[in-house]
């Protein structure tokens, strides 16, 4: 009998980067559910329209250069960077506005270096900053969240679509009415101009850690990424390394001083702390690849958070923060290349 | 008898594959009948293929010497029944690269006769080390694990280090092979029995028989063995079930908690490894006088309708094997010499069954593995690399074929265990690419060589043209001096002379 030739092993990997990636997809259904819960549905539409421009981005780069369109698509790479650029977008952002990010982060930050697996930067982070350089203005109006004590107006669907379509309210709003500051900014703001952690966090915008309707946000971010790490999509170095960064330098300033820092607790749970520690920060293409490595890179995320929100210009600093580490990728697996089994330890200095 | 201890060392990374081994296992060990043909190949061995001193029409006996060492490091081979050599020729067997070997082809005359064993056998205990490793060498005993290192040689090498243990291997760690855990179960005082051989045979007091927790079978009828033959010399050790604890160097450190250095042996960490089966083997030939003919070998997958072990003749080709496992189901597509993780497949089923192989696994069609998508960094080959390398570097450096960064980034200690290929989401065969990546690198040796032989004679031919002008030039200027001494009318005549003849008597070339 005559059989066909191959090549050990003759196992089938039993996973592959589309079902990785549909698994992150799936994880971050409870962050969105949320989202839309405590600040409308402008995030659909965000996600709607990174998807649509990522995709054709995707298509488009693929086409140019020579490579076969459909495979790049049936990744789903081009979705997750679509949705996690939608996150980080505020809840009331003009198409254009999406769609500049959305090509940027696939056509500039993912194939004009290379494509998947080549990209040095994040790209859904490099798409954010880029949206951060061109128009700083439309980053800044945040809804409030939706808390039965808040005086403000819940933009319907309707509304929201007009935004998101003209970049203009309705003329019986206005955004005086629509917005609030967010925790981050409020306590930057305050710290800023003398008063104390304590005063700020009467503020009825804040609730027991960070602000309100954002802590719940962050508890199911937190499920799908606690979800991702029992499915081991990803593993605990990076998360545990992000959150270490920032809860360790905010804790030890808080403990000295509690009335001039934010609480630990605050930095957890505002902003993008935990879509970063689970979502972004441990996208595997931009990120160190050595388990040491990788708690180097997530504790200098961390840090890198925190200095920005205490001591920089930005309310949050999740996109500068990994961007940053990104570019220290390089160094830092040169730096903590596991010794190979059977060679003596490397000495210090020594060429590696 | 010792009570089974859990060990120590850790080993870094590996996997939980499951296990495919009840399938095998639930029946005893069939042995087969005689092949109307042996085909035995001359290299059943690592290093040189043994040389036959047999001719083509001579009758042979069971158990008689075929073909002897060659070489220092090599194995001799023995008749696996009697009969009459046919030919000496090319025949299919199973090699990773390319298809046919010389093979000793024998038609068996069915009387199954042994050959006269000659004196009585010596008591190995009698005899000095030496001696022993000698008698081991006759035998024709290799590494029964797959590796087929002559078990001889290895022994030699060994006691040049000082040892303190030897290590029987019965850590069957790929998924559906079952042939050690069979010989366990029903042969285990031959393999203690031969741990005794080895230990003797290597001057060396402590024997740790080592056992996967996963073979509550083996490790009983092992127990029972221990306690029968009451050597305090013999340990048994019992490892947890993890591809691949089974690798030479990975069992060290797991049982002694010591690292093979790169590029050494276990005999540098004063350890020295030997597969279960070939303990017996030991113990069948030094003890019983009967040279390595045959060996118990799996017949699995789901393309062999009702697998089994069996006890095969060395020779035996393939097809006849299977069809004591019930012969193939209507899935066989795929043929594997080894297991599914370090295997080789076959072409087909005319190949002889040879020392090294301890599983013949038929596989229905592989479901496609997809196609190859770029390495996305998610660093999960280097997780589970049980040598701690990054494959996901190595394979970056292997496509670029930078050999200098192949070598810093450990590319020669891959133990090729197929970990990483398993765990890749992306698909990349990486360790394809690192074989290939390897024999590029001793390509590129080779042909280093080349040209440094090259150089050499070429630096030589200038230096032996340089010398042959200055000495024409010698030459010349004598017989100019010689012209020129012999005055102005010899040299006119030997101008004439030479226009007469058509050739310019001052120029040569």
């Amino acid at each position: 009998m005559e059989f066909e030739r191959r090549e050990a092993p003759f196992v089938t990997p039993p996973t592959d980067v589309a079902s990785i990636m549909q698994q992150v997809l799936l994880a971050l259904v409870p962050a969105v559910l949320a989202y839309v819960w405590y600040f409308g549905v402008g995030i659909l539409f965000n996600i709607g329209i990174a998807v649509i421009f990522c995709v054709l981005g995707e298509a488009f780069m693929m086409r140019v250069r020579g490579r076969p369109v459909d495979v790049a698509l049936s990744d789903y790479t081009a979705l997750v960077t679509a949705v996690l650029l939608a996150f980080c977008l505020p809840p009331l952002t003009p198409w254009w506005v999406t769609a500049t990010g959305a090509l940027f982060a696939i056509v500039v930050a993912k194939h004009l270096y290379g494509g998947l697996g080549f990209n040095i930067f994040n790209p859904a982070m490099a798409g954010y900053v880029a949206v951060m350089a061109a128009f700083p203005m439309y980053l800044n109006i945040w809804t409030a969240p939706r808390m039965g004590d808040l005086d403000y107006y819940y933009m319907g669907f309707y509304e929201t679509a007009r935004y998101v379509i003209t970049g203009s309210l309705p003329d019986y709003l206005s955004f005086d009415a629509v917005s609030r500051a967010t925790p981050l900014d409020l306590v930057k703001a305050g710290l800023n101009n003398m008063r104390t952690f304590g005063e700020i966090q009467a503020n009825p915008m804040m609730g027991d850690f960070g602000g309100r309707g954002w802590e719940w946000i962050g508890n199911f971010t937190a499920i799908g990424g606690g979800w991702l790490l029992l499915q081991k999509i990803i593993r605990w170095h990076i998360p545990v390394g992000v959150l270490a960064g920032l809860l360790v330098p905010s804790g030890i300033l808080y403990f000295l001083e509690p009335g001039l820092h934010a609480s630990p607790g605050f930095h957890l749970f505002s902003g993008g702390a935990i879509l970063c520690a689970f979502f972004i920060a441990t996208d595997p293409v931009s990120a160190a690849t050595s388990t040491r490595g990788r708690l180097v890179y997530g504790f200098g995320i961390g840090l890198l958070i925190y200095a920005i929100r205490r001591w920089g210009s930005y309310a949050d600093g999740v996109a500068f923060a990994v961007l940053l580490m990104n570019l220290a990728v390089p160094a830092i697996d040169k730096l903590t290349r596991p010794r190979i089994v059977g060679h003596p330890k490397r000495r210090r200095g020594t060429p590696a | 008898m010792t009570a089974p201890t859990y060990d120590l060392g850790k080993l870094h990374g590996g996997l939980r594959l499951p296990a495919e081994k009840d399938r095998s296992t639930s029946t005893a060990i069939r042995s087969m009948p005689l092949p109307e043909q042996l085909i035995l190949p001359l290299a059943q061995h690592v290093g040189e293929p043994a040389h036959p001193i047999i001719g083509i029409g001579e009758r042979v006996l069971k158990g008689q010497l075929i073909a002897e060492t060659d070489g220092i490091i090599s194995a001799p081979i023995h008749a696996s029944s009697s009969g009459k050599v046919v030919a000496i020729e090319p025949w299919p067997v199973s090699r990773r690269r390319g298809d046919k070997a010389p093979c000793i082809i024998i038609e068996c005359d069915g009387e199954d006769r042994a050959i006269d064993p000659g004196d009585q056998l010596p008591a190995y205990q009698d005899l000095p080390p030496e001696d022993l490793q000698q008698r081991i060498l006759q035998g024709g005993i290799v590494g029964l694990g797959g590796a087929v290192f002559p078990t001889a040689q290895k022994l030699m090498q060994a006691v040049t280090a000082p040892l303190d243990h030897l290590l029987l291997n019965g850590v069957e760690c790929e998924p559906y092979i079952s042939c050690d855990d069979m010989l366990m179960r029903e042969y285990a005082l031959d393999i203690l029995k031969g741990g005794q051989v080895l230990m003797h045979a290597l001057g060396i007091d402590s024997c740790y028989l080592v056992v996967e927790s996963d073979k509550p079978e083996a490790l009983n009828s092992i127990g029972i063995a221990l306690a029968e033959l009451d050597d305090s010399r013999l340990v048994l050790k019992q490892v947890p079930t993890i591809y691949p604890s089974g690798g030479e160097d990975q069992l060290v450190q797991l049982v002694t908690n010591r690292e093979v250095p790169s590029g050494g042996l276990p005999s540098d960490v004063g350890c020295i490894v030997q597969n279960v089966g070939t303990a017996a083997a030991a113990h069948r030939w030094i003890n019983m006088g009967e040279p390595l003919i045959s060996r118990v070998t799996t017949v699995t997958g789901d393309g062999v309708a009702d697998p089994c072990n069996v006890l095969a003749r060395l020779g035996t080709p393939l097809a006849e094997v299977v069809r004591v496992a019930g012969g193939y189901t209507e899935r066989a597509a795929t043929m594997v010499i080894g297991g599914p993780m370090c295997g080789k497949s076959v072409s087909n089923d005319q190949v002889p069954l040879v020392k090294a192989t301890n599983c013949v696994l038929v596989m229905s069609e592989l479901p496609s593995a997809g196609r190859e998508m770029p390495c996305i960094r998610c660093g999960e080959c280097a997780e589970v690399c049980p040598v701690q390398l990054l494959p996901q570097q190595l394979f970056w450096y292997a496509c670029a074929d930078d050999e200098e960064k192949l070598r810093s980034f450990g590319l020669t200690d891959c133990i090729e265990c197929g970990c990483c290929d398993l765990v890749c989401p992306s698909h990349i065969p990486l360790t394809a690419d690192f074989r290939k990546a390897k024999g590029r690198m001793r390509e590129l040796a080779d042909e280093k060589a080349r040209a440094e032989r090259a150089r050499q004679r070429f630096e030589a031919r200038n230096e032996r043209v340089r010398r042959e002008r200055l000495e024409r030039d010698r030459e010349l200027a004598a017989q100019k001096q010689a012209a020129l001494d012999a005055g102005p009318e010899a040299i006119k005549e030997m101008l004439e002379r030479a226009q007469a003849s058509g050739k310019p008597a001052d120029e040569d070339d």
